[in-house]
Parts: structure tokens; C-alpha cells; sequence
């Protein structure tokens, strides 16, 4: 018989570990859920747009009643939980219904504190907290006149911007002398409060409530300092409280919130709890993507998977007040041993400060342009060093030196703009995907709309309308899974694979409790990569794990037709050559030959099974793969240098031949292009290259990771060296540190980026020792690696499988 | 109706692999998974026609090489959000000799 699940409380964190637990194994439990609402569950963020009357209540469920019917869950919706007995393992409801349970789990939330002040039980006196409190306060609007919001912060403020919407007089009272004083600072709530009395919002600010009066509903407000206010509504925003009064009458150990370990696990092992009841290392959370990773975490245990621990969570907030740009996250404050990095404009309403502690960034408050405001987040949750990039951090990505999709401003897009040039997606129907079916995170997005599933050039956007979408942080994972397999980010995965000597894909996968039996393409892969990377001598390639262009050579176009590029050492050819390539472009009928733009020979419109032959003839003129359909070496493009150049200074072409001879074969991360120019006029254009050489009169400039696609990035000058020895050098051992230390699909660009110039300098130039054993172990791994694969098939009959049909029937 | 056509020895078919039947009107991918089992559905993907048996078979799908659409072997039907579906044909293994019923 299934073991019995019991949750308690139908919100977004219960509701969360549920469809978590039923991703993983959906047969498990007999699950029963108890909801005080009479609803599915709903995006409870996404209740201020609800009453600012930008979205329905329809636009926010997430999970429908429909929903638990299809998965076999038995809902008790507008049902309280009165009793927990650990003893016989039961639950009683308040009407007396009882359900066993084998694990338990509570997600109870939280409860909206109300100031014990006289009068605070009166008619008119409301929470911001369900979709009770939102009929309540609609209904006021259409009855009443004046609204006061008790309490400045997040919450109160939207609750008084949607009032405001409505056509209400809308007064604030706040404690402190500044707006959202957890998370702004005195001078972005100065900014915050002029911004929303421009709008037409009153203010009491320093202003403590004494007691609320009313004969029956409430009339009006007494302050302690003796003044007073007249309001027909009052809604008390001033914090949540976890709601344990449960837990804490079943015995379990409670703090200000119910404890929880690293598993979510309460004093009661078979008790779990999670969301904004639980109180975990001290902490509680009122935002929801901490939420998130507890269930994920949560149900990861419930599922016996026994993998993962939840340590915590960095927080970032947004105001969801149309008009208002407004981001915070982390230690905004600083102290003493902290760092400021400020830009304050009053005049345009742009207000940017960052804290720097140790080289890292740890807080940030954005006021008036919020765009990088992921970005910044994604730095903070990293830990990454920013000393390289700190006389740019302030002014963003998009100052970091590419001009990729970095200037565009989410606000001021139209729903019609493209967002996604791969697949034709907009701006409008990533919004509309994010509300309707209730999305959190990019993975959500990509699945949905394929939005950034392509080239990926439009993430950062994506996240930026995720982000502006759900105001209140939405999901970005701390450290990114390799992909939906694992939880494992691909750090740990090739840190595993050499320290544990894993040489097969299916070594790693047992190692490290993969997820599914045999994996997704994008996990194998990675792992076909990595597992060579690392130990070259031992591990077998996988064929089945490759794209089909590296196990059939050749590129697949729209078609299903491949084409053949041959290698042109240095971009140098010969008539012979040149006869070569003619005689089969026509002996094949090869209707388009086409230069590339790496100064090669496409040939285009081979069919599969012509491939064979095809290289054959070119093997026979001396000919071998370009690797132009790889992850891969592709091309060391060359200018004639000093050979016939008049401003030439080095000889560019036989350097380029050299360095496609030391690299040719070599699998990467990602592709990879050289480039050797003659002199710094620079014509091959050694600069948006991956790995680039510019000669000058005292010798070459090596110039690192460079990018003329996606998104165009001039190089950084690695260092000067004389000799064309030490280019070969250098070159390899910066080509193996990236082979080891990059993602897989992680071109060099974003990989120097990510990891900072100082690294790779540490690494190549500064240390002799470091950089003679990368170089040394590319030249072990070329060795095993430089045989023609066209040569291997045309001739010697590898994979002969891949090029031929199984049968043929001619009905 | 049916109509079993020998189309080949599983030997021939890599592990998590694929290989073609060529016939008058179309092309069959015919997929061998990780655990030996065997499926055939006709070679296009519904998205734009991409050649499924060029792409990586995983479980029991098959990611069109083209477009990154992931299709089930069992159903032939577009899986995860997309929407699609392409024709699949019985196959059996007896004595590791793969047929297929061409209905």
C-alpha cells in the first residue's frame, strides 16, 4: 500500500513540494491537502495587480481544482486543520474529519499582524493577505471615499497603490521617517515617497497609531502625538507573523517560526514543513523564491531521494507599482568594512547603489532604472570577484564591452517588440505565458514559449521580464543545474569527474544519483565532453551522446542535406586544392559552393550517404576535415603578413599554418576560431576572435576571447611575447585551461568574463609552471586526437552504420 | 490489416541509436533504446520535417536534430509544449530480428 501524505496549508510553498515530489516520482504517496480558502491555489504575489485591477483572479490561480483531481489529490478546500496527533499519526479538521498520515507536511504560511491596538477589531478594518481581504477592499472603493494603509513597506505600498487605482483617497502611515526602510536606504525612500506624492498618495510619516475610532465601522484614526485622520477603511500592513499556533500546540520545537534542519525536517522527523511558517539557521522568509527552494528541497526527501540540503537564501525585492522602478537585494546597509559605489541623479529619478565587501558584491538598491538589477542579483548569489569589472559595475552588463541586447529597457518595450529574433517570440506573449500558466523561472519560460531556448542570446531579457512580471523575486536558481537531470551545477559535476577517475557518461550518472535512466541531450553532452576533457588517455567517446553533426562530420542543414568544408591550413590554399574541391563540386553536383567567413570552401547539399565518397576524393588531393561542424577548432584566419604586405611585420600566414597545425582536431566547449594578423591594421581580424594574434614590429600581442557573433566582444590583450615559440605556447595552454575550467556550450567570451581576466593571466602568463603543464597536457591530448575523421570513414570503415539506410523497400 | 516487413538484426542499430527504412513514399526512423527496446515512427518531425533519426534518443524520446523538439517513440506525439504529431508503425523483435508493420 502507498504511504499517506497529509499537507497542510494549499499555498504557494505546499503546493510547490507537491508538484516538485510529483516530477520525481508521482506514484509515492496518497496525497491529501487541507486549505483554509475555499480555492485551487493561487499566485498570492500577484494580488495587487489583482487589485489595481491589471489582472483577475482567473489570471493568478495556479493550481486549478481540475488540477488535483488529474493527479489523484484529495483537496479538503475551506477546511482548518485543528489537531495534529504525532502519536497516532492523524490530523482532525475543524468539522471533526480525520486523515492519517505516514510523513506529514505543514505549510501553514503566515498570518497578517494586526496591531493590538483599540478599535483594531472594528468593520473596515482589514489585512493584505488573501482574496477575502481583495473583495473587501474592492468593495470599498465602489462604497467609500478614503483608504489609510497602516505600514510603508512593500506590501502596505501596493496595497495603497491598488486602492489609489480605483480612485480612492489613499493616505500612508508609517513608523519610520522612511518608505520600505528594510529595503531601501534614506535616500531611495526619499526618492520612492516623492515618486508615489506625485502620483497623488498621502503620507504620515513618523507617525505612531494610537487607537482606531468608529462607532461599529471604523470613521477615523488617533495618533499618539494627538492628531488625528478620517478614513472609511483601514488596511494594516505593518509585517507577517509565521503562523505556528499548530505546530506549536502538537509539541513541535518553535521559534519565532517552526524549526526546521537543512532537510526541512521539524523535530519530528516525519514532520516537514516549509514556506513562510518555518524558521530555518535563524532565519525566516516572507518572499517566494526561498519558498521555492525549500520545496525543491523538501520534496527531494519526501521522494527518498535523500540528495540536496537547503542552506539559505539571498533575497531580492521589487516593488510591483506601475510606473515605479524600484530593486533591492542583499546588505544594502554596508558597515565598516564595507565599500559604496554610488550614482545619484535626482534631476532624472536614477538612484544606484551597490556594496562591495571583499572583492564581492552583497547588496544593492536601485531606484529609477531597475534593468540590471538580475544581473547584479546573479553577482551576488555567484560571489563572484568583480575587481576586474568594478569601474564598470555601475553602469551594468551591457557596459561590459559587448553590444548585444544590453540597451533595451523591459518597461519601455511594447508587448509586440521581439524578444526572442530565433523564434519569433514577444514581449507580450512571455507575459502572457508568465501570468496564464504561472511560471517562475526561466526553465518555465523556455518550455512555454521557447523564448531563449535557441541561441540564448535573449536570457538576460527573459529574466528581466520575469522579474518585472512577478515584482517579488522570482526563481533564479543560486547555482544553475547542469540541466533537469541532475541538481548538480557543472562545477561540481567536473570536479567529481576528476576526482572520483570517472571516464563514461554512465559512470558519472551512477556517481552522482542522475536523475533519469539515460539522460537528456543536453546532459550527454556535457558529460561526453567532460569525461574526455579530463581523463583523454581512458575515456571512450560516445557517439550516440554527440549532435549529429560531430557523428556524422558534417553539418545538417534545414534540409536534412549536409555540407563539406575541407581544412585550409592558415586560409592559405593551392590550384591543386582548388582542382580538388572543383572536380567534386561538380562530380557530386554540389549546387552552391560558398566562402566562409573563416576564409574556407563550403561545399553545400551532400546528401548523407555521398559523404564517404565525397571525402574520399578530397583525401586523395591531400585534404582533411575542417571541422567546420564542431565543437570544435574550426579556423585560424590569416592576413599575407610580410610575405607581400608592405606594412606586414611578422610572417602572419606560416605563424597561422603553425597554429592550425598545433590545434587542428581539438575538441572545445564550445567552437572556437584563431586568428593571426600582420600588423595592427589588424585585417584579419585577430580582435573578435577566441584566441587571437597581432604581430607588431617587436613581436605579437596575444589577444583572449573575442566574439564576432551573438554578441560582438572585442578581445582582451592577454600579454606581449617575442617569439613565435612562446605564441605556441601560450596558446595551448590557454586552449586547455579553457577546455577544463569552461561550461560546456560556454564559448570563451562569456567564459573570461565570468571568471575574470586576473584568472586566465594567473594561469598562462604569471605562472611558468601552471602554463607549461596545461600546454604540456593539450599536446598529450593532440596527440590521440589529430586523425582525420573523414579519412577514418572514407577509407578505414569507422561507423560505416551512419551513412547507409538499414533497408531500402520499394513499396 | 497488417503487413510485417523483416527490416533488419537489432546488432545493427547502435544503443540509443537510430538508423532508416527507406521506402517509396517516405522515410521510417527505426530507434533502438538503451534497454534494447525498438520503435519506428515515420522520419519527420511535425515541427518542420527534421530527420528525427539524426537526433539523440534518450529514454524513450528522440530530440529532433533541427529545433530541440522532443518527441515520444511510443506516441510519435510533440511532448513538454509544443504541439505535433507524426506517425508511428508497430515494430517487434523476435530472435533480434526487427520487423515492422506497414499496416
Amino acid at each position: 500500500m502507498k504511504e499517506k501524505l497529509v499537507v497542510i496549508g494549499n499555498g504557494m510553498a505546499g503546493m510547490r513540494t507537491v508538484e516538485e515530489l510529483l516530477k520525481i516520482n508521482p506514484e509515492l504517496y496518497d496525497i491529501t491537502v487541507f486549505g483554509d480558502e475555499p480555492y485551487g491555489n493561487y499566485n498570492r504575489i500577484l494580488l495587487s495587480p489583482v487589485l489595481a485591477g491589471e489582472k483577475t483572479i482567473d489570471d493568478i490561480m495556479l493550481n486549478t481544482m481540475d488540477w488535483y483531481e488529474e493527479n489523484n489529490i484529495k483537496l479538503h478546500a475551506g477546511k482548518r486543520v485543528s489537531e495534529i496527533n504525532r502519536i497516532a499519526r492523524t490530523v482532525t479538521a475543524s468539522d471533526g474529519l480525520v486523515e492519517e498520515y505516514d510523513r506529514l507536511l505543514i505549510a501553514t504560511g503566515s498570518k497578517p499582524f494586526m496591531i493590538p491596538i483599540p478599535g483594531h477589531d472594528k468593520e473596515g478594518v482589514i489585512a493584505f493577505r488573501d482574496i477575502k481581504d481583495v473583495d473587501i477592499m474592492l468593495e470599498a472603493t465602489r462604497n467609500y471615499k478614503h483608504a489609510t494603509i497602516i505600514g510603508g513597506g512593500l506590501l502596505g505600498l501596493e496595497a495603497a497603490n491598488g486602492m489609489m487605482q480605483h480612485g480612492m483617497k489613499v493616505t500612508v502611515v508609517h513608523l519610520s521617517d522612511t518608505l520600505m526602510e528594510r529595503q531601501m536606504d534614506s535616500v531611495s525612500g526619499k526618492m520612492l515617497r516623492n515618486s508615489l506624492e506625485e502620483k497623488g498618495m498621502d503620507f504620515r510619516m513618523e507617525a505612531q497609531t494610537a487607537e482606531i475610532t468608529g462607532n461599529g465601522r471604523v470613521t477615523g484614526i488617533n495618533f499618539a502625538d494627538g492628531t488625528s485622520l478620517e478614513t472609511d477603511l483601514v488596511v494594516m500592513a505593518v509585517g507577517i507573523r509565521p503562523n505556528i499556533e499548530l505546530a506549536q500546540q502538537a509539541g513541535l520545537h518553535c521559534e519565532r517560526g517552526i524549526v526546521v534542519n537543512d532537510t526541512l525536517q521539524t523535530y519530528d522527523p516525519k514532520i516537514y514543513s516549509v514556506g513562510e511558517c518555518v524558521q530555518h539557521r535563524g532565519d525566516t522568509y516572507g518572499l517566494v523564491a526561498p519558498l521555492f527552494e525549500m520545496a525543491k528541497v523538501c520534496a527531494n526527501h519526501l521522494a527518498q531521494m535523500g540528495i540536496g540540503l537547503y542552506q539559505g537564501s539571498v533575497t531580492s525585492t521589487k516593488l510591483k507599482v506601475t510606473g515605479i522602478d524600484l530593486f533591492s537585494a542583499g546588505d544594502f546597509t554596508g558597515d565598516d568594512t564595507t565599500e559604496e559605489l554610488v550614482i545619484q541623479d535626482a534631476g532624472s529619478g536614477l538612484y544606484k547603489k551597490l556594496v562591495i565587501k571583499n572583492n564581492c558584491l552583497i547588496g544593492a538598491v536601485l531606484y529609477g532604472d531597475t534593468k540590471e538589477g538580475a544581473w547584479y542579483f546573479q553577482l551576488m548569489r555567484s560571489a563572484q570577484d568583480i575587481s576586474d569589472i568594478r569601474d564598470k559595475l555601475l553602469f551594468g552588463e551591457s557596459h561590459l564591452g559587448d553590444s548585444g541586447h544590453g540597451g533595451d529597457h523591459i518597461a519601455d518595450m511594447s508587448d509586440e517588440t521581439e524578444v526572442c529574433g530565433c523564434n519569433g517570440v514577444c514581449k507580450g506573449d512571455i507575459v502572457k505565458a508568465i501570468t496564464t500558466e504561472g511560471l517562475f523561472s526561466l526553465d518555465e519560460v523556455r518550455a512555454h514559449t521557447k523564448a531563449s531556448a535557441s541561441c540564448g542570446s535573449c536570457t538576460g531579457l527573459v529574466e528581466q521580464i520575469l522579474e518585472s512580471t512577478l515584482g517579488s523575486d522570482y526563481e533564479t536558481p543560486e547555482s544553475k543545474p547542469l540541466c533537469l537531470c541532475t541538481d548538480h551545477p557543472h562545477e561540481e559535476v567536473r570536479e567529481a569527474i576528476r576526482k572520483q577517475k570517472l571516464t563514461s557518461i554512465k559512470a558519472v550518472r551512477r556517481a552522482l544519483n542522475w536523475k533519469t535512466e539515460d539522460g537528456c541531450p543536453a546532459c550527454r553532452m556535457s558529460l561526453n565532453y567532460y569525461v574526455q576533457s579530463a581523463w583523454h588517455n581512458e575515456a571512450q567517446d560516445d557517439p550516440q551522446s554527440r549532435f549529429i553533426n560531430e557523428r556524422a562530420h558534417a553539418n545538417i542543414q534545414k534540409d536534412g542535406k549536409y555540407s563539406v568544408i575541407p581544412r585550409m591550413w592558415g586560409g592559405m590554399t593551392t590550384p591543386d586544392e582548388l582542382r580538388a574541391i572543383a572536380d567534386a563540386a561538380e562530380k557530386y553536383e554540389i549546387r552552391d559552393v560558398h566562402l566562409t567567413g573563416g576564409q574556407r570552401i563550403g561545399l553545400y547539399g551532400v546528401e548523407k550517404a555521398v559523404l564517404p565518397k565525397i571525402w574520399k576524393d578530397l583525401n586523395d588531393a591531400g585534404m582533411v576535415s575542417g571541422h567546420a561542424y564542431g565543437k570544435a577548432m574550426r579556423t585560424v584566419k590569416t592576413c599575407v603578413g610580410k610575405q607581400w604586405c608592405r606594412f606586414g611585420t611578422q610572417n602572419s600566414t606560416e605563424l597561422g599554418i603553425k597554429l592550425e597545425e598545433l590545434t587542428w582536431a581539438s575538441w572545445m566547449p564550445h567552437k572556437f576560431k584563431l586568428a593571426v594578423s600582420g600588423c595592427p591594421r589588424n585585417c584579419a581580424e585577430a580582435t573578435i576572435k577566441d584566441f587571437g594574434v597581432v604581430c607588431v614590429d617587436s613581436g605579437y600581442e596575444l589577444h583572449i576571447g573575442g566574439n564576432g557573433g551573438i554578441k560582438v566582444r572585442a578581445t582582451d590583450l592577454l600579454c606581449n611575447v617575442t617569439t613565435e615559440e612562446e605564441v605556441m605556447e601560450y596558446c595551448a595552454a590557454f586552449i586547455q585551461f579553457y577546455r577544463e575550467d569552461a561550461h560546456y556550450l560556454e564559448r570563451t567570451a562569456p567564459w573570461v568574463e565570468r571568471i575574470g581576466l586576473s584568472r586566465i593571466e594567473d594561469v598562462v602568463v604569471k605562472d611558468e609552471a601552471k602554463r607549461s603543464h596545461y600546454a604540456k597536457r593539450f599536446h598529450e591530448a593532440q596527440k590521440i586526437s589529430q586523425i582525420d575523421p573523414w579519412k577514418e570513414r572514407s577509407t578505414n570503415g569507422v561507423a560505416a552504420h551512419e551513412f547507409t539506410s538499414i533497408k531500402v523497400i520499394n513499396a | 490489416m497488417s503487413n510485417w516487413i523483416e527490416v533488419g538484426q537489432l546488432e545493427e542499430i547502435p544503443q540509443q541509436g537510430s538508423r532508416v527504412v527507406k521506402t517509396k513514399g517516405f522515410d521510417i526512423a527505426i530507434f533502438r533504446t538503451i534497454n534494447d527496446e525498438v520503435f519506428a515512427i515515420k522520419d519527420a518531425c511535425p515541427h518542420k520535417q527534421g530527420q528525427l533519426s539524426q537526433g539523440i534518443v534518450h529514454g524513450k524520446k528522440v530530440t529532433c536534430p533541427l529545433h530541440n523538439w522532443t518527441i515520444s517513440l511510443e506516441s510519435g506525439e510533440a511532448l513538454g509544449h509544443d504541439e505535433g504529431c507524426t506517425n508511428v508503425f508497430t515494430a517487434r523483435v523476435e530472435k533480434g530480428l526487427i520487423s515492422i508493420d506497414l499496416g
